[in-house]
């Protein structure tokens, strides 16, 4: 028997022996399924399901955590509809998540670029991505520090170049945008290497066609990069939006009490329930931060599949 | 393999020299902007290790580089270790004592429990979800991405009246419980691993006679190293930076992590004299160990970082 002949029977047998051990093990493997499925499915329903069903409940109720919860239909929505600083928080928030965002995503796709072209070294990544690591805890103290209007390091700076010191944190007109740039600072590298990721996936000869065309850089991003990332980019925003609508920790850790202009909306939720002990008001509001975030994935999940075509 | 790293380094020479024929404007204002990137980065972190070398005292007058007098006093404080004179001397208006090593001992124990755990419990059902088939499959699918949206505070207002109504408050069982059997985001990126498996590799350990139970543990677990890696570098990251729920549950000395720690520290100290060099000293504790951490896994990290839809 040749060669090809033996292979062609090997190749046989084995296909055989496929079908053979699907036939015995049946169409399903739904018992080792459930087994495996088993605990995660359990940390889900706990943690997760009923947390929903339950949380959407307690926002039809007056709850203060001690008395059982007494029903009060509407109650809190309309409560939430006339008090003002649910719509300063929610203003805030959608303050923070613009110019957080905004910056963000420019940035991480100019480093993500200058990596991309520039060098393959992986210290150099890693390094870009070390304050994602950071606890925002942290971040904030560090940045509480820099910042601070007599000791700070960056207000020093600044008077040395002849510009007056800043209050930054307890500026009403800085006070959300600095949370918002140190929280881009502290995010930005883990944005640029999920989109340095994506670009690895873009055929480099298209580059080099384009090069031979006599494209320089800013071309080949705007003809090249850009477009065929854009189903990445869509899905980083998606994920990072709906993180960014989330901003708690840095609030939290460099206000003992935030001004106004820098109560974000889970800071406001975070004390309605803990501070007030108002948990069904409190509810309400988180069941507003989820239909938002909800919606703002629909939305761009929408735009992710229209243009998931372009790199087949 | 040996075929694309053979066109990545046709890719890399190439390119070194295309760099070095024409030296082209591009790349010197792309290092530049590299340089700066990393200096914007990296400098904050030396800003903080220095504050934590240096007296209270010598914050006003020295903006240099240095401390003038470098110390350790700092972390004996705040590692409880200093007598009650230095605390005295450097710290005049500041009562607050951390338990620093109760602290980062219980955040490590944290930190390795919900990424092991979390990893182990998702891992099977990504496997679940990836590899076998059971009726049902895709819906319950869509239910376990639905909890990817849900924002954590949501979750957090009735698991909080949960693990109250448990008794769970300040007990490790109550800190853990909603993290380590459930993170959708492992859950995700495992899945999506799993399904680019090569299927000829089970197909030929099934024709030798192992079951999808086998085949899970001896062969999709070996294969996988590097995600299953990265994720739980991931995890990990993700855990060390748990701020809210940590601080809701874990309020005695032994439940008490780090960043809850660090946040209480910060908050309730005196705002007219901000002990500095303390805050410093304490966050450069929660720094270093994943400083540590990043030189034994971060080029795991870099190298396998990215974020694909989950559709396909």
């Amino acid at each position: 028997m040749d060669m090809t002949a033996q292979l062609e029977l090997v190749r046989r047998r084995s296909k055989e022996a496929v079908v053979a051990v699907g036939r015995r093990q049946g169409r399903s493997d739904l018992r080792l399924a459930l087994l495996f499925i088993g605990p995660s499915a359990v940390g889900l329903v706990v943690f997760y399901l009923w947390p929903l069903i339950r949380g959407i409940y307690i926002s039809f109720t007056n709850y203060n955590i001690l008395q059982p919860p007494t029903f009060a239909g509407f109650g809190n929505y309309e409560a939430m509809v006339h008090d003002p600083q649910f719509w300063n928080a929610l203003w805030v928030t959608v303050q923070y998540v613009l110019v957080n965002i905004g910056s963000q995503t420019v940035l991480a796709l100019g480093i993500a670029v200058l990596l991309d072209r520039l060098t393959r070294s992986l210290l150099i990544r890693v390094a870009v991505i070390f304050p994602w690591l950071v606890p925002n805890v942290a971040v904030g103290i560090i940045s509480l520090f820099m910042l601070d209007k007599t000791v700070g390091i960056l207000n020093h700076g600044l008077e040395a170049v002849g510009i007056p010191s800043q209050y930054f944190y307890q500026d009403p007109h800085q006070a959300i945008i600095t949370v918002a740039l140190v929280n881009t600072w502290r995010n930005v590298g883990y944005t640029a290497l999920l989109l340095f990721a994506g670009m690895q996936a873009i055929p480099r000869n298209l580059y080099e066609a384009a090069e031979v065309d006599g494209a320089g850089e800013w071309k080949k991003f705007i003809r090249i990069t850009l477009p065929l990332l854009r189903p990445v980019l869509a899905l980083v925003m998606t994920v990072s939006v709906i993180g960014s609508f989330q901003i708690f920790d840095t609030v939290s850790v460099v206000y003992q009490q935030p001004i106004p202009q820098a109560t974000v909306l889970y800071y406001y939720i975070y004390e309605a329930a803990f501070a007030q002990g108002r948990m069904g008001y409190a509810s309400a509001m988180a069941v507003v931060l989820l239909l938002i975030t909800s919606i703002l994935t629909v939305l761009q999940l929408r735009l992710l599949r229209s243009s998931q075509t372009d790199l087949a | 393999m040996t075929m694309a790293s053979a066109r990545t380094r046709a890719r890399i020479t190439g390119r070194r020299r295309a760099a070095f024929t024409k030296a082209r404007p591009f790349t010197v204002f792309g290092w530049a902007a590299m340089v700066l990137i990393l200096f914007v980065t990296l400098f904050p972190f030396y800003w903080m290790l220095r504050e934590a070398f240096t007296h209270n005292a010598e914050m006003f007058s020295n903006f240099g580089p240095w401390p003038r007098h470098p110390t350790f006093v700092n972390f004996l404080r705040v590692l409880g270790l200093a007598t009650p004179a230095q605390q005295q001397a450097e710290a005049p208006g500041s009562y607050q004592t951390l338990n620093v090593f109760r602290d980062l001992l219980n955040s490590v124990i944290f930190t390795a429990a919900v990424a092991l755990g979390s990893v182990f419990f998702c891992s099977m059902a990504a496997y679940a979800f990836a590899r076998l088939r059971w009726p049902g499959r895709d819906v319950v699918f869509g239910i376990f991405l639905s909890a990817l949206l849900m924002p954590p505070i949501f979750a957090i207002l009735p698991n909080f009246v949960t693990v109250k109504s448990l008794g769970w408050v300040d007990t490790w069982p109550g800190l853990l419980a909603p993290y380590v059997l459930m993170q959708p985001f492992a859950l995700f990126f495992l899945r999506q691993f799993y399904l680019g498996i090569p299927r000829e590799i089970e197909e030929a350990a099934q024709i030798d006679g192992l079951n999808k139970w086998q085949i899970y543990w001896m062969i999709t677990i070996r294969v996988s190293g590097a995600p299953l890696a990265t994720v739980l570098i991931i995890q990990a990251a993700f855990a060390w930076n748990e701020y809210l729920w940590p601080l809701l549950v874990g309020q005695s000395s032994s439940t008490q992590l780090l960043t809850a720690a660090l946040g209480s520290f910060v908050r309730n100290s005196p705002t007219s004299a901000p002990d500095w060099s303390g805050f410093m000293a304490a966050t450069t504790i929660t720094v270093v160990p994943l400083v540590i951490f990043v030189l034994l896994f971060g080029k795991q990290l870099v190298s396998n970082l990215q974020l694909t839809s989950g559709g396909k």
